[in-house]
């Protein structure tokens, strides 16, 4: 149950971005209102950086103080509540049929979570304010990226189901906008609506999830559903058909989390979100929103936890899409494609984790991994910033020398997700593949193919690399001066790279005699879950020996094949185009995503938009609207034989009939 | 005695009077005339919904009554015809939007009205006077006579200052709605000989107590003169026709108000006066419900008329507010009764903004935009927030009422709900797409780089609906705390029907419902 709602103050953490947002949006206005009567005017857009970047530094102060507050506390009293915004409200409010109280609550998950968005996010706004200089929509991208970040603040700190939806479908309302920044192009406003599409497929199952939950528990306060499946909650007494809504439930939520963190099937929309500018791929499409997904897991993970089916499914799906997001990554030439495609891989690794029931390796992973992919992702910026916009990596090669400070970071990243020794991404993959490895049954089979995508994660990594910043230089002279960014894009870089290769330290492995001091901290939230799954299968630990085995088994494979990647293509991108001659239906096959986005365009969407014609063409304007004109017509004629009024005027007709009704209507009344 | 009601009401009727007596040239003063009168009952409109507190009767309030004449019945007595005005939780959200969206009405045909401009003014207020008297009327004859009375100025609107195919859309509209009224029509004869009586409340505890039969006949009539006015699949194909024929302020008034003459029609009479066989009705009620709002959805998709589009996008949205009414869960109706307000302020919204891009580039046709938001970055605004509003996102108002009559349908049908959540998906599918062809894209059509972004009066006109979108979406307590006590009287009534269906009875209990209802309270 929910302490006392006695900190008010927890509103300011989103409403601090979201007031930065109306600041820059107005600031937006008043640019384009100037630029009416000056076509160069820049008005005060330079202001809204300063604006949204001290929004940010506002809302990770508070989120800091939380985290400080939280830490005094006992760990099971960790929790802080907000007053309550009395949002819907259906009958007397005193005993109302149905309502939804939108309150902030402050925990152990939330203020991790939080901690990285406004973390992160401050970074990536700095970084933004460098790398979107001399945009026409300067301003207004910052009101999108802090509207972005008031959603995603949403999402992570309220209580209420509904709540979490109001963040849900804000965040995808700004990664749209911010997908379709550029859209005079044409094909980033095509890639914005497939994102929000593919995420509204996603939003009704989130929609379905929730009225199921309403119909079990009456409510859709998540911590007071996760509170009445706590310690007393035994899932051998339940009802068969509870169990069974409550898998629903279960399933249909899960169906959101594809949705918005880009899993099978749903996951076709990231890989073309690159068409945002890249500190938006780093913030929203690597290190928050797409982890969101992730975060409703955890913080349901008693609903989880009680249906064994969908732990196996989430799993499933989650080393699925790894394997089809890292094989996808080994052969793509766009530096922002190889990471869009990394990106699907490790999510799939955190579901893979969540379905195992280790649900603080799935953060510990989803933290590390906002770590180093959000530095990839600004360290592909820096690279493209200073190429003049160039993406291909067949067009690049030898730019350690011309950007030494971001090849050093970019390293730093590289390392972190492909798993070397001692990295931060080390440690969290290690992690879910031992819990992997631990549940045994099929998820044997899940741990092959993780450790297969793991070395695949390896060597796509360091081909990146190479190709990037060693080999000769394939940039044409005459046109491309590479050149290093200012210092205000390459000193997040650095922040980030010092947090992706120590990350590692906030998760350390048993085998190290040292605290985990991320799973002692998340252990209050996740504990339901883990004690439902007890119920389920009694947990064994691994063996020291076995856990040596199996991180000395990681590390051999990551150094082993980003070795490779790296020798492969140090001297160039030749053997791409070798795979391409030698096996072409193989390059084919792997560069487009396993073409499962093609094979969606012919069997869902070509279909549905044929039926929808057949609807206008056939079914409204021949059967029905036939019928409509068919009577019409037929009273017509009866109506002009019976009385020979034959003036051909439908509308002096129209007139006769309602006069008619009238005349009948009066006599009727007053006889 | 309290007069704000007949007012409010024929206040505009009034001006329509005054306005009628100008110089025919006198085109500026005609306008003048007809914004300030509809301003003041937008005062009016307000003061009231202000002044409707969250506790009081919930049998009509600012009740005006007048004897007006008398009809034989069976019933021994004479039946009295009251002059009967009242203002309820049903009607209240009603009658607010109608005084509220007719200012802004007029203040867009400064844009595309240009002929007969007196004429056009006068069939405009006569028509919110209609639409003001049927929201209103607590009388079943003197809500018929409104009923029909707002009919004829829409018939003029479209016939006179329509499109191409003017002809083609009145006549179709006007006969398919008058086919229904006169359904209606035979059903309020009925009810006036055997009961005795015309006044809506008392018919509604003694109608309840009707045999079922009786009540499914009286609800058949009644459902199809509402089903075609909403307009309910397979009842829908006027619609699209009419708006895309009707000037803009003509698809804004209809859109916005016309239509939920019918859905106000729907919880007043087959819901709440016929509960039982509003309750043994429901599932067909809200299949059709939940269909329309795939079909719709479908129809609004493969259109590329952007304004047929909005057209065929209604049926969708109306289908939302029947699966919800017809759910009969406090959810359902309660979003049901939102929805028909989100329904009008967005889709008046995407009306003006369609009259607003046709007035400068004289083409509806999706192919012919692409890249206007960078000629018009505040239409694209105003654009978006509109289509935002219309796809249901949570913090404006769409997405309220949708979830409410999506919870609502889900526990009365989960089938039905499901299907009704395809609108969800479906409804970005459209919205979104139409918006990508407009503005996003390259400006690369001469025609469209000529374009000039809004002017102040286009975007004062929009304001107070924007800011309407947010408030719903933000507060809608502020709105559901007022309908609230009425909304509960009809769920007392479905409680009871339900009952009485489960009981195998054909008839409630005998005890005045009135009573029980006391007690209840």
């Amino acid at each position: 149950m929910l302490p006392p709602p006695s900190h008010a103050w927890l509103w300011w953490i989103p409403l601090l971005p979201l007031i930065g947002s109306a600041l820059c949006g107005a600031l937006h206005l008043a640019t384009l209102s100037a630029r009416k009567r000056d076509p160069q005017a820049k008005g005060l857009a330079g202001l809204a950086p300063l604006i949204a970047c001290a929004a940010m530094a506002g809302a990770l102060a508070l989120a800091v103080k939380g985290f400080l507050d939280l830490r005094a506390l006992d760990a099971a009293a960790r929790v802080l509540n907000s007053p309550a915004w009395e949002w819907i409200t259906v009958g007397d409010p005193r005993q109302p049929w149905f309502d939804v109280d939108l309150r902030l609550v402050l925990d152990p998950l939330s203020s991790t979570l939080g901690l990285v968005i406004t973390g992160v996010g401050l970074l990536i706004h700095i970084y933004a304010s460098g790398y979107m200089k001399g945009d026409a929509g300067y301003a207004k991208f910052f009101a999108y990226l802090n509207l972005f970040v008031f959603a995603m603040l949403m999402l992570v700190l309220s209580s209420s189901l509904l709540g979490v939806f109001v963040g849900w479908e804000g965040v995808g309302l700004c990664s749209y906008l911010l997908i379709g920044f550029w859209y005079e192009k044409g094909w980033p406003a095509e890639a914005a609506q497939k994102a929000f599409i593919t995420n509204r497929v996603g939003d009704a199952c989130f929609l379905i999830g929730s009225f199921l939950l309403l119909r079990l528990f009456g409510t859709l306060d998540m911590h007071e559903i996760v509170a009445r499946m706590g310690s007393d909650f035994r899932l051998d007494a339940i009802d068969e058909n509870v169990k069974l809504n409550i898998a629903l439930a279960a399933l249909f939520l899960f169906g959101g989390c594809c949705g918005k963190s880009a899993q099978m099937p749903l996951f076709t929309w990231l890989p073309d979100a690159m068409a945002g500018p890249t500190p938006v791929s780093a913030l929203i499409h690597a290190a928050t929103m797409v982890t969101s997904g992730i975060y409703l897991v955890v913080r349901l993970n008693p609903l989880f936890a009680s249906s064994p089916a969908v732990m196996t499914l989430i799993s499933g799906v989650g080393v699925a899409t790894a394997l089809i997001g890292g094989s996808t990554a080994l052969v793509q030439r766009d530096i922002k494609k190889v990471l869009a495609y990394s990106t699907v891989s490790q999510l799939g690794y955190m579901f893979l984790g969540l379905g195992t029931g280790a649900f603080g390796a799935a953060v510990f992973h989803l933290v590390t991994h906002a770590f180093f992919k959000a530095l990839l992702f600004l360290g592909a910026g820096s690279v493209i910033h200073g190429m003049h916009e160039e993406q291909d990596m067949h067009k690049m090669g030898g730019l350690r020398k011309h950007m030494p400070q971001t090849f050093a970071t970019f390293l730093a990243g590289a390392a972190a997700l492909s798993g070397l020794p001692l990295m931060s991404g080390f440690f969290s993959k290690d992690e879910i593949l031992a819990h992997t490895f631990n549940s045994g049954g099929v998820y044997y089979a899940f741990w092959i193919v993780g450790v297969l995508t793991a070395a695949m994660t390896a060597y796509y990594t360091w081909r990146m690399v190479a190709l990037t910043f060693f080999g000769p230089e394939r940039f044409d002279h005459h046109h491309v001066h590479p050149h290093e960014s200012p210092a205000v894009m390459t000193v997040p870089l650095m922040v980030l790279a010092v947090l992706s290769v120590l990350g590692g330290v906030l998760g350390l492995p048993p085998v190290f005699h040292a605290a985990h001091a991320l799973n002692d901290w998340l252990a209050p939230v996740v504990a339901p879950g883990v004690a439902i799954l007890n119920q389920l299968h009694p947990h064994e630990h691994l063996s020291h020996a076995t856990e040596w085995v199996l991180l000395g088994l990681g590390a051999a494979v990551a150094l082993a094949f980003a070795h490779t990647g790296f020798r492969t293509y140090a001297a160039g991108p030749e053997p791409d185009l070798a795979i391409g001659r030698g096996a072409p239906g193989v390059a084919a096959f792997l560069g487009d995503a396993w073409s499962i986005d093609s094979a969606y365009s012919r069997v869902v969407i070509l279909p549905l938009r044929v039926f929808a014609f057949v609807v206008r063409f056939i079914v409204d304007q021949v059967v029905i609207d036939g019928l409509v004109n068919g009577a019409g017509s037929l009273a017509k004629n009866l109506a002009l034989r019976a009385r020979g009024m034959a003036s051909g005027q439908l509308d002096a007709y129209a007139l006769w009939m309602g006069g008619g009704a009238a005349v009948i209507s009066l006599w009727w009344m007053w006889s | 005695m309290q007069y704000e009601l007949v007012l409010l009401t024929f206040l505009p009727l009034l001006g329509a009077l005054a306005i009628a007596f100008t110089p025919k040239g006198a085109e500026r003063l005609q306008r003048l005339a007809a914004l300030a009168t509809t301003l003041v009952v937008a005062a009016l409109g307000v003061r009231l919904f202000l002044a409707y507190g969250d506790s009081g009767s919930d049998q009509g309030r600012f009740l005006f009554e007048l004897p007006w004449f008398s009809l034989p019945s069976s019933y021994g007595a004479d039946t009295a015809v009251n002059f009967k005005l009242g203002l309820d939780g049903v009607s209240l959200l009603m009658v607010t939007l109608t005084a509220v969206l007719m200012p802004i009405v007029i203040l867009s045909t400064w844009g595309h009205v240009h002929k007969r401009v007196k004429e056009f003014m006068v069939w405009m207020l006569v028509m919110q006077t209609g639409m003001l008297g049927t929201f209103l009327a607590l009388d079943l004859v003197l809500f018929y006579f409104f009923w029909e009375i707002s009919l004829i100025p829409l018939y003029f609107l479209i016939g006179i200052w329509g499109g191409e195919r003017r002809l083609y859309a009145t006549v179709k509209f006007f006969l398919y709605t008058l086919a229904g009224s006169l359904v209606m029509m035979v059903a309020i004869i009925w009810i006036l000989w055997t009961r005795g009586t015309s006044d809506v409340f008392e018919l509604i505890n003694i109608l309840c107590r009707a045999p079922l039969t009786e009540q499914l006949w009286l609800f058949a009539a009644f459902a199809l003169a509402f089903g075609i006015k909403v307009p309910l699949l397979p009842f829908h194909t006027w619609l699209p026709d009419a708006h895309t024929e009707a000037p803009t302020s003509g698809s804004v008034v209809l859109a916005g108000v016309l239509l939920k003459m019918g859905t106000y029609g729907l919880v007043r009479f087959c819901i709440h006066m016929l509960p039982g066989a509003a309750v043994e009705a429901a599932p067909v009620m809200m299949a059709l419900g939940a269909i329309g709002i795939l079909y719709g959805a479908l129809l609004a998709w493969a259109q590329d008329d952007l304004k047929r589009l909005i057209a065929c996008s209604s049926v969708s949205h109306l289908g939302y507010v029947v699966l919800g009414l017809f759910a009969l869960t406090p959810a359902g109706i309660n979003g049901g009764m939102l929805q028909m307000v989100n329904h009008g302020i967005s889709t008046g919204l995407l009306f003006l903004l369609v009259g607003m891009i046709y007035e400068r580039r004289h083409s509806r046709a999706l192919d012919a935009f692409g890249g206007v938001a960078v000629a018009m970055p505040l239409f694209a605004l105003f654009w978006v927030i509109t289509t935002l509003s219309s796809v249901g996102l949570p913090g404006l108002n769409g997405f309220v009422g949708e979830y409410l009559v999506l919870v609502g349908a889900f526990q009365a049908s989960p089938l039905w709900a499901i299907v009704g959540l395809s609108g969800v998906i479906f409804g970005a599918v459209y919205m979104l797409m139409a918006t990508r062809r407009m503005l996003f894209g390259a400006l690369d059509k001469p025609e469209n780089r000529e374009l000039t972004d809004l002017n102040a009066r286009e975007i004062g006109l929009m304001l107070p609906l924007v800011a309407l979108v947010v408030w719903l979406g933000v507060s809608p307590n502020t709105f559901m705390a007022k309908t609230q006590p009425s909304i509960e009287m009809v769920n007392l009534r479905i409680a009871e029907a339900r009952r009485a269906a489960l009981a195998g009875l054909d008839a409630a209990p005998a005890a005045p419902a009135s009573q029980r209802e006391e007690s209840a309270r």
